[in-house]
């Protein structure tokens, strides 16, 4: 289908279900049970970043998986996306395409320019390079750009850049007839309406944000996967394979590395753009560092250089984040109930280090566990299952490597 | 006037004069060797033919143009190939890809970004690939992953991904160096079918005397930076100042 080869079309066919039956698959429990309360996903917020950092990390493992440039600065682009976008919905209208149009481009020119100053080396060097970029990003986001007294406020720093009231929105209007802000929108498309589906004891929420954010994930894991099997994709793994061969063999490795960055640079900042559409404020904090740290983790936890590994661990890394942080002591207390006192309080008291505010804790270990057993990530904890249970039919995981 | 012109190269390593005042003419179609003990200067020769390192002094003219300044990449699509002394391929990649890889460095030139462009509408990159690959008898091979192959193979696939890209001179490092006998008479019987059946140019530093003789037309002697005497095999063997400098403080022929 759309020259993917028959072991491709399958596995696109398969994240495409699965994100568009997100809201029934994340919704396991019925509504108000204490497990719904805990582990039930299908909230639009929670959908949509799920969606958004799945791109992320896609565009990020055409850099990393492919060429092996480890870029310790995505976040930067993640967060430029972001600014572009609101600037969009400040001056122009809320409509969401124009500001992702733009997200795109001005983070593609930040990475064009950042990637052709830290290309100039490679390995260790690069990483530190990026890192330090986006951190002076960040900076300059959150203390020199962003000081609300001057004219050159691009950022809003601290409290992060929203939407005002006074704003000009040329093409649409600065407030509501009701004198409210105005919604993002899809030609008229609220991203926050929702239509609810109450079946049984079951509320399934179908969000206009969330599926117009996974139509868009969807068509980024199209281009990844064409970019993967072109020739151009092959060019990036022999880049990671041997570059003094490549240089040899009469092709300049600049141009192809540097493209697999702005390649990745955009995907970052469509991921940016989409955040702010679906909630238009954009803050410094998502330029971080540990923003940035966060993305390699994702893309490792999936398994980097496969093709949905990426949306696997973006996937896992926001649920988990979510579920471990809702779990405070009271409900540790209510699971631990049937144990006696003395013991249920010991108990609570050890893992309390674990979960809500501690969340970190979990998924730290949680990540050293995949990368000492599984270092292929998940998609390979999913490979080895397949092998073992000796299954014939190719499983969503075994049709990853990329590899012919 | 050889295809390529070696005129006065000196080059300095700090205290170290690795070369000086080497002069070399390697006529169009032989196979030219350079031979010579441990740090005559042989590979730092060779680094100035392909963009690695740049002369202090002299030219390389390579078919009327200077090389010099210029880099590996560019080199390369003027016409010459790389043979490295350890087999350089790409080693994640099966064999089938690393075939393809130079085939489009020659087709698209050193950048293309052929993105959107599926592998099955490639068909004529990879059917020469296939192509190259029967004809040095790795058609089975041809989706094995490259690393996991061994020296001797990796050697093969290495010269077939030169060759695959036609071109005029082809230059190698000391091609049989750490391989087993058979190995290395496979290697010999293959660059000699190559000398046969290709208008090929081939340059060949060796230490092996058994791989030198076998090959080359001509024979250059280098000492201590400095070619002693240029000649033909059957002088060079018996040539005293050859001798001296080199076979008579290693081992004999």
């Amino acid at each position: 289908m759309l020259g993917l080869n028959k072991k491709d079309t399958t596995l696109f066919w398969i994240v495409a279900a699965m994100s568009l039956l997100a809201p029934f698959i994340l919704n396991p429990f019925p509504e108000g049970s204490s497990l719904a309360q805990m582990f039930n996903a299908g909230y639009p917020d929670l959908m949509q970043r799920f969606v958004i950092f799945g791109i992320l990390v896609i565009g990020f493992n055409i850099l990393f998986g492919l060429t092996g440039y480890l870029s310790f600065g995505h976040a930067a682009f993640l967060g430029i996306g972001s600014y572009s976008a609101v600037w969009m919905f400040k001056l122009v209208g809320m409509n969401v395409i124009p500001a992702i149009l733009l997200a795109m481009i001005v983070s593609g020119v930040f990475a064009l320019l950042i990637g052709y100053v830290s290309l100039r080396r490679s390995g260790i060097y690069f990483s530190i390079l990026t890192l330090a970029i986006a951190q002076m990003c960040y900076n300059l986001a959150y203390s020199v750009l962003g000081n609300p007294a001057s004219s050159y406020n691009l950022t809003n720093g601290e409290t992060g850049l929203q939407l005002s009231l006074d704003d000009a929105r040329i093409f649409g209007e600065s407030v509501t007839a009701d004198g409210a802000l105005p919604v993002t929108n899809f030609f008229g498309l609220a991203m926050r309406s929702s239509y609810k589906m109450d079946v049984g004891g079951w509320l399934f929420t179908f969000n206009a944000g969330y599926y117009f954010s996974a139509i868009i994930m969807l068509i980024s894991f199209y281009v990844s996967i064409r970019i993967f099997r072109s020739p151009f994709g092959m060019m990036l793994r022999a880049v990671k394979s041997n570059q003094q061969r490549m240089n040899y063999t009469g092709l300049n490795t600049r141009p192809y590395i540097l493209a697999a960055f702005v390649i990745s640079g955009i995907y970052a900042g469509l991921a940016g753009g989409l955040l702010s559409s679906m909630d238009p404020l954009a803050g410094a904090e998502r330029m971080h560092w540990t923003a940035s740290g966060e993305i390699v983790i994702m893309a490792i936890l999936g398994g980097v250089g496969t093709l949905v590994g990426p949306v696997i661990g973006a996937g896992f890394n926001e649920y988990f984040k979510n579920i471990l942080s809702k779990i405070n002591d009271s409900v540790l207390h209510d699971w631990l109930a049937f144990m006696p006192d003395g013991i249920e309080n010991l108990m609570v008291g050890f893992l309390h280090y674990f979960v809500g505010k501690g969340w970190h804790l979990t998924l730290g270990i949680m990540f050293m566990l995949v990368i000492i057993f599984l270092p292929g990530g998940l998609v390979e904890g999913g490979q080895r299952i397949a092998k073992k249970f000796g299954r014939k039919k190719k499983s969503d995981e075994t049709s990853t490597t990329p590899a012919e | 006037m050889g295809i390529l012109e070696v005129k006065n190269v000196g080059k300095r390593f700090g205290g170290l004069q690795a070369l000086s005042n080497v002069e070399l003419s390697v006529k169009e179609n032989t196979c030219h060797a350079i031979i010579g003990p441990n740090g005559a200067g042989k590979s730092t020769l060779l680094n100035c033919f392909v963009g690695k390192l740049m002369p202090d002094t002299g030219s390389v003219m390579f078919d009327g143009q200077s090389v010099l300044g210029r880099t590996p990449y560019e080199i390369n699509q003027m016409g010459i190939s790389r043979v490295f002394q350890t087999p350089e391929i790409f080693g994640d990649l099966n064999v089938l890809e690393n075939m393809m890889i130079p085939i489009f460095a020659k087709r698209d030139g050193a950048f293309r970004m052929h993105a959107f462009e599926n592998m099955l509408d490639e068909r004529d990159v990879v059917e020469k690939a296939e192509h190259m690959l029967e004809e040095m008898g790795m058609a089975d091979a041809r989706n094995d992953h490259a690393a996991s192959m061994s020296r001797g193979n990796k050697r093969r696939l290495e010269i077939a991904m030169c060759l695959s890209q036609d071109p005029r001179l082809l230059l190698l490092d000391e091609p049989t160096a750490g391989m087993a006998r058979a190995d290395t008479n496979n290697t010999i019987d293959l660059l000699k079918q190559i000398k046969e059946e290709r208008d090929i140019t081939i340059a060949i530093i060796e230490h092996d005397m058994h791989v030198v003789f076998s090959l080359a037309d001509r024979i250059t002697v280098l000492a201590q930076g400095t070619p002693l005497v240029e000649d033909d095999p059957e002088n060079i063997k018996g040539h005293p100042k050859v001798r001296e400098a080199y076979l008579g403080e290693t081992q004999a022929v």
